[in-house]
Protein backbone atom coordinates (compact mmCIF):
# COMPACT_ATOMS: atom_id res chain seq x y z
CA UNK A 1 0.00 0.00 0.00
CA UNK A 2 2.53 2.57 1.15
CA UNK A 3 6.01 1.83 -0.08
CA UNK A 4 9.06 3.90 0.86
CA UNK A 5 8.56 6.31 -2.06
CA UNK A 6 4.97 7.23 -1.13
CA UNK A 7 5.90 7.38 2.56
CA UNK A 8 8.68 9.87 1.83
CA UNK A 9 6.36 11.96 -0.36
CA UNK A 10 3.84 11.98 2.50
CA UNK A 11 6.38 12.96 5.15
CA UNK A 12 8.25 15.54 3.04
CA UNK A 13 5.00 17.26 2.01
CA UNK A 14 4.05 17.29 5.71
CA UNK A 15 7.38 18.86 6.68
CA UNK A 16 6.94 21.55 4.01
CA UNK A 17 3.42 22.30 5.26
CA UNK A 18 4.25 22.44 8.98
CA UNK A 19 5.60 26.02 9.00
CA UNK A 20 3.10 27.09 6.32
CA UNK A 21 0.18 25.79 8.39
CA UNK A 22 1.44 27.63 11.47
CA UNK A 23 1.73 30.76 9.35
CA UNK A 24 -1.74 30.23 7.91
CA UNK A 25 -3.28 29.82 11.38
CA UNK A 26 -1.44 32.92 12.60
CA UNK A 27 -2.73 34.93 9.62
CA UNK A 28 -6.28 33.69 10.30
CA UNK A 29 -6.14 34.68 13.97
CA UNK A 30 -4.80 38.08 12.99
CA UNK A 31 -6.98 38.66 9.92
CA UNK A 32 -10.36 37.87 11.45
CA UNK A 33 -10.08 40.80 13.86
CA UNK A 34 -12.91 43.14 12.98
CA UNK A 35 -14.49 40.72 10.50
CA UNK A 36 -13.51 39.67 7.00
CA UNK A 37 -14.30 41.21 3.63
CA UNK A 38 -13.24 40.27 0.12
CA UNK A 39 -11.58 43.65 -0.25
CA UNK A 40 -9.55 43.16 2.91
CA UNK A 41 -8.35 39.69 1.90
CA UNK A 42 -7.50 40.75 -1.64
CA UNK A 43 -5.81 43.92 -0.41
CA UNK A 44 -3.40 41.77 1.50
CA UNK A 45 -2.77 39.13 -1.13
CA UNK A 46 -3.23 40.61 -4.62
CA UNK A 47 -0.03 41.37 -6.46
CA UNK A 48 2.06 39.85 -3.68
CA UNK A 49 4.79 37.50 -4.83
CA UNK A 50 5.26 36.37 -1.22
CA UNK A 51 1.67 35.22 -0.77
CA UNK A 52 1.68 33.66 -4.24
CA UNK A 53 4.70 31.54 -3.32
CA UNK A 54 3.40 30.88 0.20
CA UNK A 55 0.00 29.58 -0.88
CA UNK A 56 1.29 28.09 -4.15
CA UNK A 57 3.71 25.88 -2.21
CA UNK A 58 0.97 25.10 0.29
CA UNK A 59 -1.44 23.96 -2.43
CA UNK A 60 1.18 21.78 -4.14
CA UNK A 61 2.17 20.10 -0.86
CA UNK A 62 -1.38 19.61 0.38
CA UNK A 63 -2.43 18.02 -2.93
CA UNK A 64 0.32 15.40 -2.58
CA UNK A 65 -0.34 14.91 1.12
CA UNK A 66 -4.14 14.57 0.88
CA UNK A 67 -3.96 12.28 -2.18
CA UNK A 68 -1.65 9.82 -0.40
CA UNK A 69 -3.57 10.08 2.88
CA UNK A 70 -6.92 9.37 1.21
CA UNK A 71 -5.30 6.53 -0.76
CA UNK A 72 -4.37 4.76 2.48
CA UNK A 73 -7.78 5.34 4.06
CA UNK A 74 -9.70 4.17 0.97
CA UNK A 75 -7.54 1.03 0.80
CA UNK A 76 -7.87 0.17 4.49
CA UNK A 77 -11.57 0.93 4.92
CA UNK A 78 -13.10 0.44 1.47
CA UNK A 79 -10.75 -2.21 0.12
CA UNK A 80 -10.09 -0.62 -3.29
CA UNK A 81 -6.64 -1.61 -4.55
CA UNK A 82 -4.42 -1.99 -7.60
CA UNK A 83 -4.86 0.23 -10.65
CA UNK A 84 -8.18 1.64 -9.45
CA UNK A 85 -6.50 2.84 -6.28
CA UNK A 86 -3.61 4.40 -8.22
CA UNK A 87 -6.08 6.14 -10.54
CA UNK A 88 -8.03 7.41 -7.54
CA UNK A 89 -4.85 8.76 -5.93
CA UNK A 90 -3.94 10.69 -9.06
CA UNK A 91 -7.51 11.94 -9.49
CA UNK A 92 -7.57 13.39 -5.96
CA UNK A 93 -4.19 15.00 -6.59
CA UNK A 94 -5.33 16.48 -9.93
CA UNK A 95 -8.61 17.90 -8.58
CA UNK A 96 -6.94 19.46 -5.54
CA UNK A 97 -4.04 21.00 -7.41
CA UNK A 98 -6.29 22.37 -10.18
CA UNK A 99 -8.83 23.89 -7.77
CA UNK A 100 -6.05 25.07 -5.45
CA UNK A 101 -4.07 26.71 -8.24
CA UNK A 102 -7.22 28.51 -9.39
CA UNK A 103 -7.85 29.77 -5.85
CA UNK A 104 -4.26 30.94 -5.38
CA UNK A 105 -4.39 32.72 -8.73
CA UNK A 106 -7.71 34.31 -7.81
CA UNK A 107 -6.44 35.86 -4.60
CA UNK A 108 -2.89 36.79 -5.62
CA UNK A 109 -3.05 37.82 -9.29
CA UNK A 110 -3.78 41.41 -10.20
CA UNK A 111 -2.59 44.84 -9.20
CA UNK A 112 -3.54 44.59 -5.53
CA UNK A 113 -5.20 47.03 -3.18
CA UNK A 114 -8.69 46.25 -4.47
CA UNK B 1 -14.65 -9.77 17.23
CA UNK B 2 -12.81 -6.51 17.87
CA UNK B 3 -10.29 -5.84 20.60
CA UNK B 4 -10.98 -3.04 23.01
CA UNK B 5 -8.53 -0.47 21.71
CA UNK B 6 -9.49 2.76 23.38
CA UNK B 7 -5.99 3.53 24.67
CA UNK B 8 -4.49 7.03 24.29
CA UNK B 9 -2.31 6.45 21.21
CA UNK B 10 -5.13 4.63 19.40
CA UNK B 11 -7.41 7.60 20.08
CA UNK B 12 -4.65 9.90 18.79
CA UNK B 13 -4.56 7.81 15.60
CA UNK B 14 -8.35 8.07 15.17
CA UNK B 15 -8.22 11.83 15.74
CA UNK B 16 -5.46 12.16 13.12
CA UNK B 17 -7.40 10.09 10.59
CA UNK B 18 -10.76 11.78 11.16
CA UNK B 19 -9.23 15.28 11.07
CA UNK B 20 -7.32 14.35 7.91
CA UNK B 21 -10.46 13.17 6.09
CA UNK B 22 -12.43 16.22 7.24
CA UNK B 23 -9.70 18.60 6.04
CA UNK B 24 -9.43 16.79 2.70
CA UNK B 25 -13.19 17.14 2.18
CA UNK B 26 -13.14 20.80 3.25
CA UNK B 27 -10.28 21.78 0.91
CA UNK B 28 -12.20 21.72 -2.42
CA UNK B 29 -14.96 23.84 -0.87
CA UNK B 30 -12.38 26.28 0.49
CA UNK B 31 -10.68 26.55 -2.91
CA UNK B 32 -14.03 26.97 -4.67
CA UNK B 33 -15.10 29.87 -2.44
CA UNK B 34 -11.75 31.63 -2.79
CA UNK B 35 -11.96 31.36 -6.57
CA UNK B 36 -14.92 33.75 -6.43
CA UNK B 37 -12.39 36.49 -5.65
CA UNK B 38 -11.41 36.46 -9.30
CA UNK B 39 -14.75 35.99 -10.99
CA UNK B 40 -17.43 37.34 -8.63
CA UNK B 41 -16.01 39.29 -5.65
CA UNK B 42 -19.56 40.17 -4.51
CA UNK B 43 -20.27 36.45 -4.06
CA UNK B 44 -17.20 36.11 -1.85
CA UNK B 45 -18.43 39.03 0.25
CA UNK B 46 -21.87 37.47 0.55
CA UNK B 47 -20.23 34.26 1.69
CA UNK B 48 -18.11 36.11 4.24
CA UNK B 49 -21.18 37.81 5.73
CA UNK B 50 -22.88 34.40 5.90
CA UNK B 51 -19.81 33.33 7.91
CA UNK B 52 -20.67 35.99 10.50
CA UNK B 53 -23.39 33.84 12.03
CA UNK B 54 -22.59 32.35 15.46
CA UNK B 55 -23.13 28.76 14.33
CA UNK B 56 -20.79 29.19 11.38
CA UNK B 57 -18.21 30.68 13.74
CA UNK B 58 -18.35 27.57 15.88
CA UNK B 59 -17.90 25.46 12.74
CA UNK B 60 -14.89 27.62 11.82
CA UNK B 61 -13.47 27.03 15.27
CA UNK B 62 -13.91 23.30 14.60
CA UNK B 63 -12.05 23.55 11.30
CA UNK B 64 -9.16 25.47 12.81
CA UNK B 65 -9.02 22.91 15.62
CA UNK B 66 -8.92 20.05 13.09
CA UNK B 67 -6.12 21.78 11.18
CA UNK B 68 -4.14 22.50 14.35
CA UNK B 69 -4.62 19.02 15.78
CA UNK B 70 -3.62 17.37 12.47
CA UNK B 71 -0.51 19.57 12.41
CA UNK B 72 0.47 18.94 16.04
CA UNK B 73 -0.33 15.22 15.84
CA UNK B 74 1.66 14.91 12.62
CA UNK B 75 4.66 16.65 14.16
CA UNK B 76 4.48 14.21 17.08
CA UNK B 77 4.50 11.25 14.68
CA UNK B 78 7.42 12.58 12.67
CA UNK B 79 9.39 13.33 15.82
CA UNK B 80 8.83 9.75 16.95
CA UNK B 81 9.80 8.31 13.58
CA UNK B 82 12.76 10.45 12.64
CA UNK B 83 14.39 11.75 15.80
CA UNK B 84 16.64 9.32 17.67
CA UNK B 85 14.97 10.58 20.82
CA UNK B 86 11.54 9.25 21.73
CA UNK B 87 9.74 10.95 24.57
CA UNK B 88 6.68 9.80 26.51
CA UNK B 89 4.29 9.38 23.55
CA UNK B 90 1.08 9.54 25.60
CA UNK B 91 2.03 12.90 27.10
CA UNK B 92 3.15 14.19 23.71
CA UNK B 93 -0.17 13.13 22.14
CA UNK B 94 -2.05 14.90 24.92
CA UNK B 95 0.21 17.93 24.42
CA UNK B 96 -0.65 17.95 20.70
CA UNK B 97 -4.37 18.14 21.50
CA UNK B 98 -3.63 20.86 24.07
CA UNK B 99 -1.64 22.94 21.60
CA UNK B 100 -4.41 22.57 19.01
CA UNK B 101 -7.03 23.74 21.52
CA UNK B 102 -4.85 26.71 22.41
CA UNK B 103 -4.43 27.77 18.77
CA UNK B 104 -8.06 27.22 17.78
CA UNK B 105 -9.19 28.84 21.04
CA UNK B 106 -7.18 31.96 20.21
CA UNK B 107 -8.84 32.00 16.79
CA UNK B 108 -12.30 31.55 18.35
CA UNK B 109 -11.79 34.44 20.78
CA UNK B 110 -10.92 36.64 17.81
CA UNK B 111 -13.99 35.73 15.74
CA UNK B 112 -16.47 36.15 18.60
CA UNK B 113 -14.97 39.44 19.77
CA UNK B 114 -16.23 41.14 16.59
CA UNK C 1 -18.70 -20.56 51.02
CA UNK C 2 -16.49 -22.77 48.93
CA UNK C 3 -14.93 -21.52 45.71
CA UNK C 4 -15.97 -24.74 43.90
CA UNK C 5 -19.64 -23.85 44.27
CA UNK C 6 -19.24 -20.91 41.93
CA UNK C 7 -19.70 -21.34 38.18
CA UNK C 8 -18.39 -19.21 35.33
CA UNK C 9 -20.29 -18.67 32.08
CA UNK C 10 -17.58 -19.25 29.48
CA UNK C 11 -18.50 -18.72 25.84
CA UNK C 12 -16.05 -20.28 23.46
CA UNK C 13 -15.78 -20.00 19.68
CA UNK C 14 -16.74 -23.22 17.86
CA UNK C 15 -16.12 -24.07 14.22
CA UNK C 16 -14.17 -22.15 11.56
CA UNK C 17 -14.70 -18.53 10.53
CA UNK C 18 -18.44 -19.23 10.05
CA UNK C 19 -18.79 -20.66 13.54
CA UNK C 20 -20.49 -19.28 16.63
CA UNK C 21 -19.99 -18.99 20.38
CA UNK C 22 -21.06 -21.84 22.63
CA UNK C 23 -21.45 -21.30 26.37
CA UNK C 24 -20.18 -23.73 29.01
CA UNK C 25 -20.59 -23.68 32.79
CA UNK C 26 -17.15 -24.05 34.28
CA UNK C 27 -16.46 -24.40 38.03
CA UNK C 28 -14.40 -21.53 39.41
CA UNK C 29 -11.25 -22.31 41.41
CA UNK C 30 -8.60 -20.31 43.17
CA UNK C 31 -5.53 -19.58 41.00
CA UNK C 32 -7.19 -20.48 37.71
CA UNK C 33 -5.82 -19.25 34.38
CA UNK C 34 -7.82 -18.77 31.19
CA UNK C 35 -5.99 -21.78 29.77
CA UNK C 36 -7.12 -23.81 32.80
CA UNK C 37 -10.72 -22.90 32.00
CA UNK C 38 -10.35 -23.88 28.33
CA UNK C 39 -8.66 -27.16 29.37
CA UNK C 40 -11.49 -27.92 31.82
CA UNK C 41 -14.03 -27.62 29.00
CA UNK C 42 -11.99 -29.92 26.76
CA UNK C 43 -11.42 -32.49 29.52
CA UNK C 44 -14.83 -32.52 31.25
CA UNK C 45 -17.44 -31.00 28.92
CA UNK C 46 -16.55 -31.46 25.25
CA UNK C 47 -13.44 -33.42 24.19
CA UNK C 48 -13.80 -32.15 20.61
CA UNK C 49 -12.82 -28.60 21.61
CA UNK C 50 -9.68 -27.64 19.68
CA UNK C 51 -7.09 -25.27 21.12
CA UNK C 52 -3.33 -24.92 21.21
CA UNK C 53 -0.86 -24.77 24.09
CA UNK C 54 2.50 -26.21 25.07
CA UNK C 55 4.62 -24.79 27.89
CA UNK C 56 1.95 -23.25 30.18
CA UNK C 57 4.56 -20.82 31.58
CA UNK C 58 4.59 -17.99 29.03
CA UNK C 59 7.60 -19.06 27.01
CA UNK C 60 6.35 -20.86 23.91
CA UNK C 61 3.80 -18.38 22.56
CA UNK C 62 1.25 -21.06 21.58
CA UNK C 63 -1.80 -20.25 23.66
CA UNK C 64 -2.73 -16.68 22.72
CA UNK C 65 -6.47 -16.11 22.21
CA UNK C 66 -8.97 -13.27 22.13
CA UNK C 67 -10.41 -12.83 25.61
CA UNK C 68 -13.35 -10.43 25.86
CA UNK C 69 -12.13 -8.90 22.60
CA UNK C 70 -8.53 -8.44 23.77
CA UNK C 71 -5.61 -10.60 22.63
CA UNK C 72 -3.94 -12.25 25.62
CA UNK C 73 -1.54 -15.05 26.56
CA UNK C 74 -4.03 -17.35 28.24
CA UNK C 75 -1.57 -19.39 30.34
CA UNK C 76 -0.35 -16.33 32.21
CA UNK C 77 -3.65 -14.50 32.62
CA UNK C 78 -5.75 -15.14 35.70
CA UNK C 79 -9.40 -15.74 34.84
CA UNK C 80 -10.32 -13.45 37.77
CA UNK C 81 -8.79 -10.47 36.00
CA UNK C 82 -11.01 -10.88 32.91
CA UNK C 83 -14.35 -12.21 34.22
CA UNK C 84 -17.17 -9.68 34.03
CA UNK C 85 -20.36 -10.51 35.93
CA UNK C 86 -19.34 -14.14 36.08
CA UNK C 87 -18.89 -14.42 32.32
CA UNK C 88 -16.02 -14.42 29.82
CA UNK C 89 -15.78 -14.77 26.04
CA UNK C 90 -12.85 -16.63 24.47
CA UNK C 91 -12.17 -16.68 20.72
CA UNK C 92 -9.40 -17.49 18.25
CA UNK C 93 -6.75 -14.82 17.53
CA UNK C 94 -7.94 -11.96 15.33
CA UNK C 95 -6.42 -11.19 11.90
CA UNK C 96 -5.61 -14.86 11.23
CA UNK C 97 -7.66 -17.58 9.50
CA UNK C 98 -9.51 -19.86 11.93
CA UNK C 99 -8.67 -23.57 11.60
CA UNK C 100 -11.17 -24.78 14.19
CA UNK C 101 -12.50 -23.47 17.49
CA UNK C 102 -9.68 -21.65 19.31
CA UNK C 103 -6.86 -22.69 16.96
CA UNK C 104 -5.89 -19.95 14.50
CA UNK C 105 -3.77 -20.65 11.42
CA UNK C 106 -0.39 -19.08 12.22
CA UNK C 107 1.02 -19.51 8.69
CA UNK C 108 0.53 -15.88 7.54
CA UNK C 109 2.18 -14.68 10.75
CA UNK C 110 5.30 -16.79 10.24
CA UNK C 111 5.41 -16.26 6.46
CA UNK C 112 5.61 -12.54 7.12
CA UNK C 113 8.31 -13.11 9.76
CA UNK C 114 10.43 -14.64 6.96
CA UNK C 115 9.36 -12.04 4.36
CA UNK C 116 10.58 -9.22 6.63
CA UNK C 117 14.07 -10.73 6.56
CA UNK C 118 13.68 -12.47 9.91
CA UNK C 119 15.80 -15.54 9.20
CA UNK C 120 19.19 -15.19 10.84
CA UNK C 121 22.18 -15.27 8.50
CA UNK C 122 25.35 -15.88 10.50
CA UNK C 123 28.29 -13.62 9.68
CA UNK C 124 30.83 -16.28 10.72
CA UNK C 125 31.17 -20.01 11.16
CA UNK C 126 32.10 -22.14 14.18
CA UNK C 127 35.70 -22.10 12.98
CA UNK C 128 35.99 -18.30 13.23
CA UNK C 129 37.10 -16.74 16.50
CA UNK C 130 34.21 -15.35 18.58
CA UNK C 131 33.92 -11.62 18.08
CA UNK C 132 33.12 -9.74 21.27
CA UNK C 133 29.85 -7.77 21.39
CA UNK C 134 29.50 -4.97 23.92
CA UNK C 135 26.14 -5.66 25.61
CA UNK C 136 25.82 -1.99 26.53
CA UNK C 137 26.62 -0.65 23.04
CA UNK C 138 23.89 1.40 21.32
CA UNK C 139 23.24 -1.15 18.54
CA UNK C 140 23.14 -4.12 20.90
CA UNK C 141 20.80 -2.20 23.22
CA UNK C 142 18.35 -1.74 20.33
CA UNK C 143 18.67 -5.41 19.37
CA UNK C 144 18.30 -6.67 22.93
CA UNK C 145 15.08 -4.69 23.39
CA UNK C 146 13.22 -7.03 21.03
CA UNK C 147 14.76 -10.48 21.58
CA UNK C 148 12.29 -11.64 24.21
CA UNK C 149 9.55 -11.96 21.57
CA UNK C 150 7.85 -15.38 21.91
CA UNK C 151 5.97 -15.24 18.54
CA UNK C 152 2.59 -15.39 20.26
CA UNK C 153 0.97 -13.09 17.65
CA UNK C 154 -0.82 -11.03 20.29
CA UNK C 155 0.52 -7.83 18.67
CA UNK C 156 -0.52 -9.07 15.21
CA UNK C 157 -4.06 -9.72 16.49
CA UNK C 158 -4.18 -6.32 18.21
CA UNK C 159 -3.09 -4.31 15.15
CA UNK C 160 -5.81 -2.47 13.23
CA UNK C 161 -3.41 -1.78 10.37
CA UNK C 162 -3.10 -5.55 9.82
CA UNK C 163 -6.91 -5.76 9.96
CA UNK C 164 -7.27 -3.23 7.14
CA UNK C 165 -4.22 -4.21 5.08
CA UNK C 166 -3.67 -7.93 4.52
CA UNK C 167 -0.22 -7.33 2.99
CA UNK C 168 1.13 -5.50 6.04
CA UNK C 169 3.95 -7.47 7.65
CA UNK C 170 2.78 -6.60 11.16
CA UNK C 171 4.49 -5.62 14.43
CA UNK C 172 6.23 -8.90 15.37
CA UNK C 173 7.90 -9.49 12.00
CA UNK C 174 9.03 -5.85 11.76
CA UNK C 175 10.37 -5.87 15.31
CA UNK C 176 12.32 -9.02 14.42
CA UNK C 177 13.70 -7.20 11.36
CA UNK C 178 14.78 -4.26 13.54
CA UNK C 179 16.45 -6.66 15.99
CA UNK C 180 18.46 -8.35 13.23
CA UNK C 181 19.26 -5.00 11.61
CA UNK C 182 20.99 -4.02 14.86
CA UNK C 183 22.66 -7.41 15.34
CA UNK C 184 26.39 -7.17 14.60
CA UNK C 185 26.46 -10.92 13.90
CA UNK C 186 23.73 -10.85 11.25
CA UNK C 187 25.14 -11.03 7.76
CA UNK C 188 22.21 -9.63 5.73
CA UNK C 189 21.59 -6.32 7.45
CA UNK C 190 21.32 -4.08 4.39
CA UNK C 191 18.83 -6.38 2.66
CA UNK C 192 16.52 -5.98 5.67
CA UNK C 193 15.88 -2.34 4.75
CA UNK C 194 14.74 -3.50 1.29
CA UNK C 195 12.62 -6.28 2.77
CA UNK C 196 10.70 -3.83 4.98
CA UNK C 197 10.29 -1.12 2.29
CA UNK C 198 7.82 -2.88 -0.03
CA UNK C 199 4.07 -2.36 -0.31
CA UNK C 200 3.42 -4.27 2.94
CA UNK C 201 6.41 -2.81 4.76
CA UNK C 202 7.06 -0.75 7.87
CA UNK C 203 5.82 2.46 6.22
CA UNK C 204 2.22 1.29 6.52
CA UNK C 205 2.38 1.51 10.32
CA UNK C 206 0.19 4.26 11.79
CA UNK C 207 1.86 4.18 15.23
CA UNK C 208 -1.43 3.49 16.99
CA UNK C 209 0.61 1.43 19.43
CA UNK C 210 -1.80 -1.43 20.20
CA UNK C 211 1.17 -3.80 19.72
CA UNK C 212 3.09 -2.10 22.52
CA UNK C 213 0.02 -1.84 24.77
CA UNK C 214 -0.91 -5.53 24.48
CA UNK C 215 2.50 -7.26 24.22
CA UNK C 216 2.53 -9.75 27.13
CA UNK C 217 6.31 -9.49 27.43
CA UNK C 218 6.11 -5.69 27.56
CA UNK C 219 8.14 -5.24 24.38
CA UNK C 220 7.78 -2.12 22.22
CA UNK C 221 7.27 -3.08 18.55
CA UNK C 222 5.93 0.41 17.75
CA UNK C 223 9.31 1.99 18.56
CA UNK C 224 11.15 -0.78 16.70
CA UNK C 225 9.07 -0.01 13.58
CA UNK C 226 9.82 3.70 14.06
CA UNK C 227 13.51 2.72 14.02
CA UNK C 228 13.04 0.98 10.67
CA UNK C 229 11.26 4.04 9.28
CA UNK C 230 14.13 6.25 10.44
CA UNK C 231 16.82 4.06 8.89
CA UNK C 232 14.97 3.59 5.58
CA UNK C 233 14.38 7.35 5.38
CA UNK C 234 18.07 8.04 6.04
CA UNK C 235 18.96 5.54 3.35
CA UNK C 236 16.52 7.24 0.96
CA UNK C 237 18.37 10.56 1.34
CA UNK C 238 21.79 8.88 1.21
CA UNK C 239 20.99 7.21 -2.12
CA UNK C 240 19.92 10.55 -3.57
CA UNK C 241 22.48 12.71 -1.79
Amino acid sequence: MLDLRLYMAQRISALIMAPLTLGHIAVMIWAVQGGLSAGEILGRTQGSVFWFLFYGTFVAAVSVHAAIGLRVIVYEHVGISGKTLTALTWAVFAVLIAMGARAVWAVTAGAGGA
Amino acid sequence: MRPSRAHPLWLAFVLHRVSGVALALFLPVHFWVLSYALTQPEKLDRFLSFADQPLVKIAEFGLVFLLAVHLAGGLRLMAMEWLPWSGPQKSLAAGAVGAALLLSGAFFLQVISV
Amino acid sequence: MSAQAEKLDVSVWRGDSDGAYQTFQVPAYESQTILDVVSWIQQYADPTLTYRFACRVGMCGSCAMMVNGRPRWTCRTHIKTVVKDGAVQIGPLRNLPVIKDLAADMDPFFDKWVAAGGVHAPSGSRYDPIEPVDPAGPERTEASAGIECINCSVCYAACDTVAGNADYLGPAALQRAWTLYNDAKHDARESILDAVSGTGGCHNCHSMGSCTVYCPNELDPMSAIAGLKRETAKNFFRKRG
